[in-house]
């Protein structure tokens, strides 16, 4: 019963989004208040009704009803619950449902908190929200119905791949969609300004804390994903450039790019035509993402549940969306005037810098991604294009950007001196100089691994350079430090961790050159050398789980004779799909982690072992958090509150303005 | 429940265990030609699988061309003649690294064209604003003249 009402719950809410995609953009075309009142009530009734339907679905894989369709095929009774809740996203149908909750949710979150903005441009936001979720409603109903029943319920479910059941993936695509799918919100905005005619600095105000929300959860969605391929892919990589990554690194770059032009329109009116560029193709790039991990043309690592039928649907949702506002973009922006004028040198000029480094670096992976597509699909010769290609073309446009980080950082508006910049600099310069030095004493190694580190300190350093200053200048006593601490704007502290978190990122990422790979065969008794540490491999035991069963051995990792570590890497066995998966057994020690896999080896008795010493590996990840926090940091900052653009507006109507 | 595990016990023995990429006994007694298998193998794809080099790849095709390698490597072929072999066999599906032809020209050069033509199009967007930033930030003609007739006007 409740799956049906489920699906009816689909059902309405396609009906609502329709309602609500036609009459509050003929409201405000026709200046009708009523219309135009219909659209917030009538998007947080939609969100309502995909929840229960979302909630109807997972209810039915927590009790494990094997008359439907989808529980059979990826659940079974033995699976422990919090895979059983987590299964409804490892699968097709289940994530595309997930994909419509988080595009309602925003839809409902922009109508009760965004009361403030002007009430056509809150309807027109609405409305294109809701074409895309008609759009995806659709798209579900007619070709990935999650509430199928099958006539002859069997008594088990075939349960999830194995790969899927993990923690990791518990919290992993449902960040990813928060960040990914809300970037529609910033769609919205852009195509409902240029309905309107509104871009102005206050459209920037309103779209940036969304972007920010988004661009704060695809980053740690994207960390998170990495994190989930390093330990449980089971030979230590943590990015591969697969093209399913590609497709959350797309729209990361783009929002990323966003992020930094909608602060210069916000602040100087400049870059107008550009932001809203951007605002249109960062979602424009999730759909793409969208449609390369749900149509199956893509055969990947990720790939575990598509079906090629449905490429063609997406791909038309794609086209309609991205045309549509593409062709809108083209016939308003002319009309949009030029805003603030700035010198080459200053804080708009390196932020212009930033978009052309990030956008070429987002046309990167667009191209890595989509020309081996392409060229398939033209000429029908297959190439591959792997982590080589990044390495020669991502990497030689990204790194540049760490340079001109701090830089812009301390560079005022309007204009600004870069000699004096490059004096303030001094102690970031010497920070990264110093470590280089003293990376290349104790590591040596790879040259691009001492450069990177040397880059990442230099930018650490850079990032609170201007809030050090802001703070310290001056002297004075402890309280009045803390009282200009107090006294600065919180998205300055936003700002400075976020530059300090990629900078962490870039340490971890330049370590991988130092660390220590081995392969061997290991007896119970022996022992290995790794990195600084030697590694004990004490015995195996037979274990079951709930719904495997598995061969964990048990090692001890000593640092100069005395245990620091116990590990217990295992092959597990999971005997519905009758597949095996590997579980690393890793031992995070300081910043670095040592990381075993095992499996069964040649020889009775003997195991096949890869260990790793990954020196500060866990930086990467911390990045990702640091970066984060910087983002909430900023979101929580006054002037990024969501009513406050109107507030500024109200003041800004009450100055004489000045003629355009 | 005795019997549960001893039919567990028989599909864990014949179901494909997680093997491991790279294995003990395919590791070359030279560590110079080892190194230079590992760094060959990681810039080979394997062809069955997704989006995996067949240094990392546990399939047994992977191994194959693993073998295949440390045989040519033995055999004291260059890199270079071992790549073109395997193309010959396998076409460039098999390289990831895409090699530099007429079809895919666009691929490498793609991101630094667009890089290029955004440095020109910010340039020329430059030129065309007025030079004296100083002189640009004050107000259109008539505003100013009005601004003055107010300032003077508060002054009096």
């Amino acid at each position: 019963m409740i799956v049906e009402t489920g699906h009816y719950a689909l059902v309405l809410a396609l009906a609502l989004a329709i309602v609500n995609s036609v009459l509050p953009l003929w409201g405000s075309l026709a200046r009708d208040e009523r219309l135009m009142a219909v659209a917030p009530p009538v998007a947080i009734a939609g969100f309502g009704l995909v929840g229960y339907a979302y909630f109807a679905l997972t209810f039915s894989h927590a009790v494990s009803d094997f008359s439907l369709v989808n529980v059979i095929e990826n659940s079974h009774s033995a699976k422990p619950l919090i895979y059983k809740i987590t299964g409804v996203w490892g699968n097709h149908e289940g994530s595309m449902l997930l994909w419509v909750l988080v595009l309602s949710l925003f839809g409902a979150a922009v109508a009760l908190l965004s009361q403030s903005m002007p009430k056509d441009m809150r309807a027109n936001v609405l409305a294109v929200q809701s074409w895309i979720g008609a759009a995806f409603l659709l798209f579900i109903l007619l070709t990935s119905n999650p509430f199928a029943r099958v006539a002859m319920p069997p008594a088990e479910g075939r349960d999830l791949n194995p790969i899927l059941q993990d923690p990791g993936l518990a919290i992993h695509p449902p960040l990813l969609y928060l960040g990914y799918v809300g970037l529609s919100i910033t769609y919205s905005f852009a195509a409902a300004a240029l309905i309107c005619g509104r871009i102005d600095a206050a459209f920037a105000r309103f779209v940036r804390p969304w972007t920010l929300i988004a661009w704060i959860a695809l980053t740690l969605g994207i960390a998170m994903g990495s994190y989930w391929a390093y330990y449980t892919l089971g030979w230590g990589g943590f990015w591969f450039w697969d093209p399913v990554e590609n497709a959350s690194l797309m729209p990361w770059l783009a929002a990323t790019a966003l992020l930094h032009c909608t602060a210069v329109m916000e602040k100087r009116e400049a870059l107008k035509i550009w932001t809203v560029f951007l605002a249109i193709l960062a979602f424009s790039l999730s759909l793409v993402g969208t449609f390369l991990v749900r149509s199956g043309v893509l055969t990947s690592v990720h790939a575990f549940a598509s079906d090629p039928t449905r490429g063609v649907f997406i791909l038309a949702i794609l086209i309609i969306f991205i045309c549509g506002s593409f062709a809108l973009f083209a016939l308003r922006a002319s009309h949009l005037k030029q805003g603030g004028l700035f010198a080459p040198v200053s804080r708009e000029g390196a932020l212009v810098l930033n978009n052309l480094i990030l956008s070429a670096c987002c046309a990167t992976v667009v191209t890595g991604t989509l020309y081996p597509l392409a060229l398939e699909a033209l000429t029908g010769e297959k190439i591959s294009v792997g982590p080589p290609y990044y390495n020669l073309t991502f990497v030689p446009l990204f790194l540049p950007l760490f340079i001109v980080m701090p830089i812009g950082q301390l560079l005022p508006w309007k204009r600004g001196d870069l000699l004096g910049v490059a004096q303030r600099l001094a102690a970031a310069f010497a920070a990264g100089l110093v470590a280089i030095a003293l990376f290349a004493a104790w590591h040596g190694g790879p040259a691009l691994s001492v450069i990177a580190a040397g880059l990442a300190f230099y930018v650490i350093a850079g990032s609170f350079i201007d809030l050090g200053r802001r703070i310290f200048a001056g002297g004075g006593a402890a309280s009045a430090v803390a009282r200009r601490m107090l006294g600065l704007p919180r998205h300055a502290f936003g700002t400075a961790f976020a530059h300090a978190g990629i900078g962490v990122t870039l340490l971890g990422l330049a370590a991988t050159g130092w660390g220590a790979e081995k392969i061997t065969s290991l007896r119970p008794g022996d022992t290995a050398g790794i990195g600084p540490y030697e590694l004990a491999f004490e015995s195996v035991a037979r274990r079951n789980g709930p719904n495997y069963s598995e061969l964990a051995a048990r090692m001890v990792i000593r640092s100069k004779g005395t245990p620091v570590a116990v590990i217990e890497p295992s092959t597990r066995f999971y005997p519905v799909r009758g597949m095996s998966k590997s579980e690393a057994g890793i031992a995070t020690l300081g910043l670095g982690q040592v990381y075993v896999s095992i499996a069964d080896g040649a020889q009775e008795g003997a195991w096949n072992a890869r260990i790793f010493w990954r020196p500060l590996v866990i930086l990467i990840w911390i990045g990702a958090l640091v970066m984060a926090f910087g983002g909430c940091l900023s979101l929580s900052d006054r002037s990024f509150r969501f009513g406050f653009a109107h507030r500024a507006r109200k003041a800004q109507a009450a100055r004489p303005q000045p003629a355009e | 429940m005795r019997l549960l595990r001893a039919v567990l016990l028989a599909l864990l023995l014949i179901a494909p265990v997680a093997a491991h990429a790279v294995q003990p006994d395919e590791i070359m007694r030279d560590p110079k030609l080892e190194a230079r298998a590992r760094a060959l193998s990681a810039q080979l794809r394997c062809m069955v699988c997704q989006n995996e080099s067949i240094d990392e790849s546990n399939a047994d095709l992977a191994r194959d061309l693993r073998l295949l390698v440390r045989e040519r490597l033995q055999a004291g072929d260059s890199d270079d003649q071992i790549r073109s072999f395997l193309v010959g066999r396998y076409g460039d599906f098999i390289l990831l690294k895409p090699p530099f032809k007429l079809e895919t020209w666009l691929l490498w050069a793609g991101p630094f064209l667009l890089l290029f033509s955004g440095v020109i199009i910010i340039f020329m967007a430059q030129r065309r604003r007025p030079r004296n930033i100083a002189a640009a930030d004050c107000l259109a003609g008539a505003e100013c003249e009005r601004l003055k007739a107010m300032l003077e006007e508060e002054e009096r």
